[in-house]
């Protein structure tokens, strides 16, 4: 299949796994902050290819792991109210919010349902003018602009059952946020799709600012091999930069539409993270004149604050500190099935990819 | 386990089995390992016994609608255990407003399949409930065959050893992946048309074939992955599976990669995978392969020594890494 089987060619696969062993001097730390490109990595066996002096741990970038229990709190509120459906997409649904999921809310009667994107969370509005429907806006630059797509599109055709609850983030401050914490690593594995929106030089901070190495990558197997090569060889030559791997994908500038529409739809607050707290101006909220479908504006659902999550470490894994298999609770009490952190929940969290492939370990 | 039963429970992976164990099995005291038919020894012959509800949403997708699939569903089943499918019984729960049509027309579709299965459907029940008390047609079908002594291994992969080889015949995630188009709409520029089909003419071709045949299972919900976990439960010996070495056609492929999905874990309603003796996997694949549903048949992995019920992916990239039980239903990610 074009733009996937030259990607996971086996020959280049060897010849670029062989070049990073050559150019391996010392050990090396690189955080993939995109959890598309953690789960990729385990996917493929990734680690199983790369000499041990070679560490990628995960960062904060899978959106529902680094989602708070307060907004799943807010989504089940809303959820019990008259006439309200929740058109969410998949991942979110089994996260633990204070004391149930969206999950079990659907089994007990809620009006829950699955969206692939937010322009389907519309059609479901318009297809149900009686019941008002909340879309819970997560993710990154990535997601953002499809719900800013749709807000504008409601606008137009006078959609007034349709809102959003936003928890959309931004990743730059986060990443800032993990370095000023002192995490202890090499370089980045910039988030590819985050920058297919952003453009690379959101990222420019970076080396620039903490003399830490980027190379923005794809999510096949010779993407990320090639970006662990670029990293390795920056931090050789101590000559850390904004690279990009993924050219087929990202520019310097990024799609300038898509960040048009964000700003105009959107407008930076503070968000709070899992695992890192609240970052200044990391999140998206709705501008005023869209205030009419802001769910938060128009419900305020009311939540008891959420208690801290006892001997969970996502907070820990998300900022590199450690990894899954330090947690007391990893695959004991936490798994997959019975997920006590939001780490083990989608399949881009790290602690569910370490189940998923690396259990033994 | 939960207060509530959600979705999980039917998802075909860990949380099912789970149920099934904890609910089911100790109360009806069923004797382990759990297979997709029971054998009931009688009178010098062993009776084959197995029943399968069906749900589909929507009635009709490309390739199929419920009737056909609840025939070859039942069918597979009895076949795979390494019996012929003689009988069939079929009930149906009806949504009051079902048009007539539909029943008719799915009703003429079970039986196309059972003439073409060669198996007679004898007796059945019909139950219409009110509107919103199931959703349009529900249809339970329970089969039996028998089973010539000799293949009672079959089902519980007893003879399975080292060195082993796995057969699937063909791609895998087209039934999924078409009922996920036709429920969602979803347009294609290659049509996905599921694979649901009998089969045990094909399965019979082999077992007359040769008598190395130590495992066999349709890949249906859970997919290959669930099966080969399940399989690596039962026996000792671990199991390798070949990433590169799985068909997997380029349009289910495509729509996994934007969803999120794995193919491995899809649905199939025409694939089983079996387990031949080493030494007999060229003889079986070609056998397989001159049948017109196991023209893309392939050998995607070996029996090897193991440890802990581990089924281990060779990736497509080189890499090794464990290939799981599916955890609760797949669900489509966020980006």
């Amino acid at each position: 299949m074009k733009f996937i089987d030259e990607y996971r060619d086996k020959e280049l696969i060897m010849k670029l796994a062989g070049q990073i062993e050559k150019a391996a001097g010392h050990e090396y730390t690189f955080m993939e902050v995109c959890g598309g490109h953690t789960s990729a990595i385990h996917r493929f066996g990734i680690p199983s290819l790369l000499p041990k002096k070679i560490k990628l741990i995960s960062g904060p970038g899978c959106p529902v792991c680094v989602t708070g229990k307060d907004f799943i709190d807010k989504l089940i509120a809303c959820a019990g109210m008259d006439n309200v459906v929740i058109a969410t997409f998949g991942d979110l649904i089994r996260v633990p919010g204070s004391s149930s999921t969206l999950e079990r809310e659907r089994a007990k009667g809620a009006d829950i349902r699955i969206v692939i994107s937010c322009l389907e969370a519309l059609e479901t509005a318009r297809m149900n003018p009686e019941k008002k429907i909340i879309f819970p806006g997560i993710g990154f630059e990535t997601t953002a602009p499809g719900t800013a797509v749709t807000i504008k599109q409601c606008e137009k055709d006078k959609t007034d059952n349709f809102r959003v609850l936003s928890a959309h983030k931004v990743m730059p401050p986060a990443m800032e946020a993990i370095i000023k914490e002192g995490v202890d690593i090499d370089g980045f594995i910039c988030p590819g799709h985050v920058a297919a929106i952003t453009g690379s030089s959101v990222f420019n901070f970076i080396p620039g600012k903490y003399k830490l190495g980027c190379v923005i990558t794809g999510f096949e197997p010779v993407d990320i091999l090639h970006a662990v090569l670029m990293l390795v060889n920056q931090k050789n030559l101590d000559m850390p930069k904004v690279e990009i791997q993924y050219n087929r994908a990202v520019t310097e500038n990024g799609n300038e539409i898509a960040i048009r529409y964000l700003s105009e739809v959107f407008e930076p607050c503070n968000a709070y993270w899992r695992g890192l707290g609240v970052i200044p101006g990391s999140g998206l909220k709705l501008r005023k004149e869209y205030e009419r479908f802001d769910a938060e504006k128009i419900y305020s659902p009311e939540i008891k604050p959420p208690e801290d999550d006892g001997l969970c470490i996502c907070g820990e894994i998300l900022r590199g500190k450690k990894v899954p298999g330090d947690c007391p609770l990893f695959a004991r009490l936490c798994t997959p099935d019975n997920p006590v952190g939001a780490c083990m929940v989608s399949n881009e969290g790290a602690c569910n990819t370490w189940f998923k492939y690396r259990k033994d370990e | 386990m939960n207060d509530f039963v959600t979705l999980n429970h039917g998802s075909g992976g860990k949380q099912s089995q789970d149920l099934i164990k904890n609910v089911f099995v100790k109360r009806f005291g069923i004797i382990e390992p759990l297979t997709d038919s029971a054998l009931v020894w009688d009178s010098g012959k062993y009776l084959a016994f197995t029943t399968d509800a069906y749900v589909v949403d929507p009635l009709y997708f490309p390739g199929g609608n419920i009737g056909k699939l609840a025939v070859c569903g039942t069918v597979n089943d009895l076949a795979v255990s390494g019996a012929i499918p003689m009988y069939l019984t079929a009930s149906f729960i009806i949504e009051e407003g079902l048009p007539m049509k539909d029943l008719i027309q799915i009703t003429e579709s079970m039986a196309d399949e059972a003439l073409n299965a060669k198996v007679k459907i004898v007796t059945g029940d019909t139950k219409v409930v009110e509107r919103g008390k199931c959703d349009k047609l529900f249809i339970t079908t329970s089969g039996t065959g028998f089973m010539n002594t000799g293949l009672e291994h079959i089902s519980t992969g007893e003879r399975i050893i080292k060195g082993d080889k796995l057969i699937i015949n063909g791609p895998l995630g087209n039934h999924a992946i078409a009922v996920l188009g036709a429920r969602n709409r979803l347009s294609f520029s290659t049509p996905v048309v599921s694979d649901c089909a009998s089969l045990n003419h094909i399965i019979k071709k082999v077992l007359d074939r040769t008598e190395e045949v130590h495992f066999m299972r349709d890949l249906t919900r859970g997919g290959l992955a669930s099966v080969l976990n399940e399989l690596a439960s039962m026996i000792k010996p671990g199991i390798t599976v070949d990433e590169a070495s799985i068909p997997v056609d380029d349009p289910v492929k495509g729509l996994c990669e934007m969803l999120g999905f794995d193919p491995l874990y899809l649905a199939n309603e025409g694939k089983f995978l079996i387990v031949v003796g080493k030494g007999e996997e060229d003889k079986v694949l070609e056998i397989l392969r001159s049948d017109p549903l196991g023209e893309k048949s392939e050998i995607i992995g070996d029996i090897v020594q193991g440890k802990n019920n581990r089924v281990i992916l060779n990736t497509i990239a080189g890499g090794r890494r464990i290939l799981d039980n599916l955890s609760g239903i797949q669900l489509p990610r966020i980006c």
